[in-house]
């Protein structure tokens, strides 16, 4: 398959979704205060609990960078994840699996729009979050900040090209199996609390998920004293790990997909509907 | 009840079982449904313990308020998703529209799968606080009669709020998810759930303070833990009960008008079958 066929698939999967996800100007007002919400309850946790400004500064920090990232792991879970779901129920799936293009390159053009719209949410929930609760960031390395997110969602939307392999077999449970992730994933990646405090031996599980280190590393290269005594590893230990986790979900990604689909078409589940 | 109303509900609420059940074997839906809300829980558990809270009253009301909220997520959004699953995924919303059923009573009977399934998700994680995080619930001091009514008056509440909430999404196009956030993400944050609501800004706690759910959880932390939020400590119980009753009583009502409203817009302009999530 050419490059030149692929990067179009690439640039017309993101169009349509980064399209989709802005003619309707109200999607744009949820999608900024929504997560606000969320955030302003755990902010308040910590309002009610906590004492001194600098504890307070560093742990708010924690919530808002918590409250934004978690707008990736959504859309990694049902735009990258479920969205093969969506497609077979409404009858896209097939169209596509027809198409002479890379399915990586169709999953590609899906991050690329989602990310785009998500950046939006996760941009605002920080900007907003920090002039309405009095929280500054103590950037020590924007170098760094950037290499730790850049590589923090090239992970995560490996594994949510992984996630997405899934629904060309299974449906409802795959469904159920995104649900389920959402909750959990929060605990175990420490998005509002530190993640240290949960122990080594749920930690090391914990950081298979790129959003443990990711979270853990912006919060040290943000959070002040405070956020560097709790972190995890050095940044530069977790901006390491983050890479390998990248190389080995995105090749995990190929592989799973490319079987998925040939057991899909063998035992036919890929035009399954309200299964 | 009225014989008619009676299968209908009866139906649906089968209905809604299966459709939330059958795809996976009972173990596993039953492991499913429990995992979520405890860890939802012990996520803010955790964050009281990082931060080495000592009020033991506020971990108290802080966790009665997370474990009661499933309910607050769960009965109400899941009534309004109704609307979306059976109008745009299943696309029967038309054939029950042309069958006997009155859909008010059908949207209620389908909210009852949601509300046996959050009621054991609510034991499992109360079982697990009282045995593993040293939440006592005075079993001595609970005044059954108390509970039970402000229960039945808080659940009524809920299923008010879903059928307002699936009034609207009978008239909306793929705002349904915004709109059951947008809800459980204000009552979460208005309604005192994991703080007092003297904490919020005083507009905030005069927001709480007239939303009738954060009556309910008032009644069920005083019946169970034998206090409630110290921002309403001036409140007789009966004070509490008589507002919870009142304001629950009114939105019923409300509920009913609205839906009827809006189910009948929504006949007038032909959407009762269309599809927009596309």
């Amino acid at each position: 398959m050419s490059l030149e066929r692929n990067m179009r698939c690439v640039y017309a999967r993101a169009y349509v979704r980064i399209l989709g996800a802005n003619r309707e100007l109200s999607w744009v007002f949820f999608d900024t205060f929504l997560p606000l919400l969320g955030v302003a309850a755990f902010v308040y946790i910590y309002k009610a609990t906590t004492q001194d400004p600098e504890v307070l500064n560093t742990l708010l920090t924690r919530v808002i960078l918590g409250g934004s990232m978690a707008a990736f792991w959504m859309n990694v879970l049902w735009g990258m994840g479920a969205n093969f779901y969506y497609e077979k129920e409404n009858g896209n799936l097939e169209l596509f699996l027809m198409a002479p293009t890379s399915r990586m390159a169709l999953l590609l053009g899906m991050a690329i729009g989602g990310l785009f719209n998500t950046t939006f949410r996760a941009i605002s929930t920080v900007l907003l979050g920090s002039v309405i609760f009095g929280v500054s960031f103590a950037l020590t390395s924007p170098l760094q900040l950037l290499a730790v997110f850049f590589l923090t969602l090239l992970a995560l939307y490996g594994l949510g090209i992984l996630f997405a392999s899934l629904f060309l077999m299974y449906g409802r449970e795959a469904w159920h199996i995104s649900n389920l992730l959402q909750e959990p994933i929060f605990l175990l990646s420490g998005f509002y609390f530190p993640v240290r405090f949960l122990g080594f031996y749920v930690v090391t599980i914990a950081s298979f998920i790129p959003l443990t280190l990711g979270l853990d590393a912006m919060n040290q290269i943000l959070g002040g004293r405070y956020a560097l005594e709790w972190g995890l590893l050095p940044v530069g230990t977790e901006i390491g790990i983050l890479a390998i986790l990248s190389i080995l979900f995105v090749l995990m990604a190929k592989y799973a997909l490319a079987y998925m689909e040939e057991r899909g078409r063998r035992e036919g589940s890929l035009v399954l509907k309200f299964q | 009840m009225p014989m008619r109303e009676f299968w209908t509900f009866r139906h649906a609420a089968w209905l809604g079982w299966q459709t939330e059940s059958n795809w996976t074997d009972p173990l596993l839906f039953a492991t499913y449904s429990v995992i979520r809300p405890i860890t939802t829980t012990l996520m803010v558990v955790l964050m009281y313990w990082f931060v080495g809270s000592k009020e033991t009253s506020l971990f108290e009301l802080m966790f009665l308020g997370n474990t009661l909220y499933m309910y607050i997520f769960n009965v109400p959004f899941g009534i309004s998703y109704v609307i979306m699953e059976d109008r745009e995924h299943y696309k029967v919303l038309k054939y029950l529209y042309i069958s006997p059923a009155n859909i008010y009573v059908y949207l209620m009977g389908r909210g009852v799968s949601k509300f046996v399934i959050t009621t054991v998700a609510v034991a499992i994680t109360l079982a697990f606080g009282v045995l593993f995080l040293g939440v006592h619930i005075a079993l001595g001091t609970i005044n059954p009669l108390f509970l039970a009514a402000s229960f039945v008056l808080g659940l009524t509440g809920l299923i008010a709020f879903g059928t307002i909430m699936a009034g609207i999404s009978l008239l909306v196009a793929r705002h349904n998810f915004y709109i059951g956030e947008s809800l459980a993400g204000i009552f979460y944050l208005f309604c005192g759930v994991v703080f007092p609501i003297s904490v919020l800004p005083w507009w905030g706690e005069a927001l709480g303070k007239v939303i009738p759910i954060t009556y309910w959880l008032e009644a069920t932390r005083r019946s169970l833990l034998g206090f409630g939020d110290p921002t309403l400590a001036q409140l007789t119980d009966m004070e509490v009960f008589g507002i919870l009753a009142f304001s629950t009583l009114l939105l019923l009502a409300l509920s009913v008008v609205l839906f009827r409203a809006y189910n009948h817009v929504a006949r007038a302009r032909g959407v009762i079958d269309m599809t927009t999530w596309y």
